[in-house]
């Protein structure tokens, strides 16, 4: 079941307080933004809100008219902090009340990212740590200010920024023949969620329906990117609280998930597979026998190395309640993926909106929200993957592997989600009466889990942060995009 | 002659000492199965360092040039006192034990204000964790070497690794064993080895040692690695000699056991880095307080004879 196409003059337009009225109502029942953003219209603006209701599986979409300012929601509904401030920053739009106001990307001449207003802790013994945005490691730049007090992490603040290239405006210009390639690059290790979420927006508007047996390729892509990366996490895990052996060997069988990768598309990203209507390239029966192989021997390994973690006890203990983040906290913030399951929130987007071949999906959502949690959700996800991908290699469905896609249908909006490897993908998409984007909207989901790390941080110690942040891994051109 | 060999001793320490970080890092590099660095490359990072310009922030001052100078100093000098092999260093005296002791807590609190100097937070936060470790690994390093005076009867360091023999083992086992221990403790303490730290590790926020040498450069980063490689010949030289006190009275055949006992050192080293993970930051003091606790009871054992 894919999100059905939305004709515009078919989302309520509401007076703003209503809107505000009802989009609170909604969000406290169980309901989680799953994108705001402010569209021109008419000399002013048309807020569009699309909630998810996860435990349902059912979306509904919600807008109202602003010019100049709006009443905050953020103090009642701190899921909607970044994307208030992100409208804010993008139109002008001043979300009044908003406890935090400040620029999300630092975009336009004058601005300059990072220079903007800290939380600041007073007191004699309180130190404040700026670390980044140039880091010592081989990472993205992003600034992250901590108050202090000896070992003790009070608050800590993340200004990112520094990546932001704009691309949703470039794709918004679309669609064209390059907006496939801008989806791919948006977050550069999340190739297949990304490029999933755009050809699927493109599909639903132009109707497209895409072939059996290339939903399952595409399927294959995601889940190979998800095996790559939860390998090379739980590597990186090691390797930060320098546990070798695990460190060593996921870091050669992260690569043997990406060789699998190239030998299906030609990229170990990914790249080049994906295309509104369906997929680049095939698998013969030769191929799809080598996979398997390859499959199952990373596999082995990757469940050997893995093993040793849990077994052993300074390991086990160095993980154990390290950055606890509460479930109240998560879904008040509205995070997504691993990081939310290992909270014990039951949302992937697989089984709460099923899309391609994911049918009948199940998931274990449980943990105390520790970077044990979130380790372990990630191996019991390679685990699920690796059974997914194997059972579709055995059974592929005949057919093309793709169909056609005719023009956009006007005045429309469509919506995506995906579950990448890091959560929920949103692509959200309006468009003008001539079938051109009039507005094009993404939503990774580091977007939504930067500020679960800071919360993880809370009274945590100063010397856990960079097993925490690698617990949650998140990116940072997905989110400044 | 009595002067040439306690000075071919001391050289042969100079040189070699660079090894031994070498060879932890092949045994480690095995575990791992990658073929690792040359054994020999913190003698060519070294090489590469003294020839380099240094660099100075403007907010330092003499201080900051002082530290790795001291450092060094300080180990080296510790070093001349320091038994080889079971035979006395040129600078052996009577309590001897003590001033080593001082010469390297020497050491550490130029270090210290060298990263104080700086005024960054990290290496302010390094400098803090480094003495509050200091406090637990400090008190039982001296009660060890307390505890070894006491089972052999002798004050300075070279007389009691002289006076310690086979026989001492039998008479003095759990001492001797609670303060081999205990030496080896606070071997990876001050040596920033797992599992009290990561010396391979980029997370500055996660270092104790490595934090407060990042602003050095050049030849002042080159004084650091080899007075670091010096200081883990120390403490391995210590352990050696405690667990090797047979002593044939052949210069080279003991020098042979001695160098081969450092090598088995290095890979006890290399070997607990690759099968553990590191601790805790909260919970490091708990190690040194067992190595603490260790010490404290090998002098009970010794004092109760």
């Amino acid at each position: 079941m894919s999100i059905p196409l939305v004709p515009l003059e078919n989302i309520p337009f509401l007076p703003m307080e209503e809107f505000t009225r009802t989009v609170t109502g909604k969000l406290r029942s169980g309901g989680r933004a799953a994108v705001f953003f402010a569209m021109p219209e008419a000399g002013a603006f048309r807020l569009v809100m699309a909630i998810a209701f996860d435990l349902e599986g059912r979306l509904e979409f919600l807008s109202t008219a602003a010019a100049g300012s709006f009443p905050s929601l953020t103090p009642e509904l701190p899921q909607l902090h970044l994307f208030e401030r992100e409208i804010y920053e993008l139109t002008g739009l001043k979300p009044e009340g908003h406890p935090w106001l400040k620029p999300v990307r630092f975009t336009g001449a004058a601005a300059r990212p990072g220079v903007a207003e800290f939380f600041r802790v007073h007191g004699s013994e309180v130190h404040e740590v700026a670390v980044g945005p140039v880091h010592a490691g081989v990472i993205e730049p992003g600034h992250f200010r901590f108050q202090c007090y000896g070992e003790k992490v009070f608050q800590l603040e993340i200004a990112l920024g520094y990546q932001h290239r704009g691309v949703e405006r470039r794709l918004a210009a679309g669609p064209d023949a390059r907006g496939i390639h801008y989806a791919e690059t948006l977050a550069g290790d999340t190739t297949a969620g990304h490029a999933w979420a755009y050809c699927e927006t493109i599909e639903t508007l132009c109707g497209a329906a895409v072939p059996a047996r290339a939903q399952v390729l595409r399927a294959i892509m995601l889940e190979l990117e998800r095996l790559a990366n939860h390998t090379g996490d739980l590597g990186a895990l090691s390797g930060d609280v320098a546990y070798l052996p695990t460190a060593s060997f996921c870091g050669r069988l992260r690569g043997d998930f990406l060789n699998m990768t190239a030998l299906i598309c030609g990229n170990r990203f990914g790249r080049n597979m994906f295309r509104p209507g369906g997929v680049n390239f095939d698998l013969d029966a030769a191929l799809a026998k080598e996979l398997k192989a390859r499959l199952d021997a990373a596999f082995r390994d990757a469940e050997n190395a893995v093993a040793l973690l849990w077994e052993t006890n300074s390991v086990v203990d160095r993980f154990d309640a390290t950055g606890l983040l509460l479930a109240d906290a998560a879904r008040g913030l509205g995070l997504v993926g691993p990081v939310a399951r290992a909270c014990g929130i039951p949302l992937d987007t697989r089984r709460n909106f099923p899309f391609g071949p994911y049918h009948d999906f199940t998931l274990s959502a449980s943990g105390r929200g520790d970077v044990y949690a979130r380790a372990y959700v990630r191996w019991a996800e390679m685990q699920k993957s690796a059974q997914l991908v194997d059972a579709w290699l055995d059974a592929l469905p005949g057919g093309p592997v793709a169909a056609e896609c005719g023009p956009l249908r006007p005045g429309s909006a469509a919506m995506s989600l995906i579950e990448g490897w890091r959560g929920q993908i949103c692509h959200a998409a309006v468009t003008d009466d001539a079938g051109r984007f009039r507005y094009y909207k993404v939503v990774d989901p580091s977007f939504r889990n930067w500020v679960g790390l800071a919360m993880a941080l809370r009274n945590g110690e100063i010397s856990d942060f960079p097993l925490c942040n690698k617990s949650f891994n998140l990116s940072y051109c997905g989110h400044d995009l | 002659m009595e002067i040439i060999k306690p000075l071919i001793q001391y050289l042969a320490v100079i040189i070699l000492s660079p090894l031994l970080l070498g060879l932890i890092n092949r045994v480690k590099a095995k575990f791992a199965g990658r073929r690792g660095q040359p054994l020999l490359q913190l003698y060519f990072d070294l090489y590469k360092l003294s020839y380099k310009t240094p660099v100075y922030s403007r907010t330092t001052t003499w201080l900051f040039r002082a530290g790795p100078v001291i450092g060094l100093s300080a180990i080296l000098c510790a070093l001349a006192a320091l038994p080889f092999a079971g035979r006395p260093g040129f600078l052996a005296f009577d309590g001897d034990f003590i001033f080593l002791i001082y010469l390297l807590g020497l050491g550490r609190f130029f270090t210290v204000l060298a990263a104080l100097d700086t005024g960054s937070s990290f290496e302010g936060m390094g400098a803090s964790r480094e003495v509050q470790f200091a406090v637990f690994s400090e008190p039982a390093f001296f009660l060890a070497l307390a505890a070894l005076s006491k089972a052999t009867g002798k004050l300075s360091l070279s007389g009691m690794f002289l006076a310690l023999e086979p026989a001492s083992w039998q008479a003095a086992a759990p001492a001797l064993l609670l303060l081999t221990a205990a030496l080896f403790i606070i071997l990876l303490a001050e040596n920033s080895r797992v599992p009290v730290d990561d010396p391979n590790t980029h997370l500055e926020l996660t270092m104790i040692h490595e934090v407060m040498v990042l602003d050095h450069s050049g030849p002042d980063l080159a004084y650091i690695l080899y007075g670091a490689a010096l200081k883990l010949w120390f403490f391995g030289a210590l352990i050696a000699s405690a667990v090797l006190p047979r002593h044939s009275g052949s210069w080279l055949y003991d020098g042979a056991a001695f160098l081969g006992m450092m090598a088995v050192i290095a890979a006890a080293i290399g070997t607990v880095e690759s099968v553990m993970a590191r601790l805790r930051m909260i919970k490091v003091q708990y190690l040194l307080m067992g190595a603490l606790v260790f010490s404290i009871l090998a002098l009970l054992f010794q004092t109760g004879r």
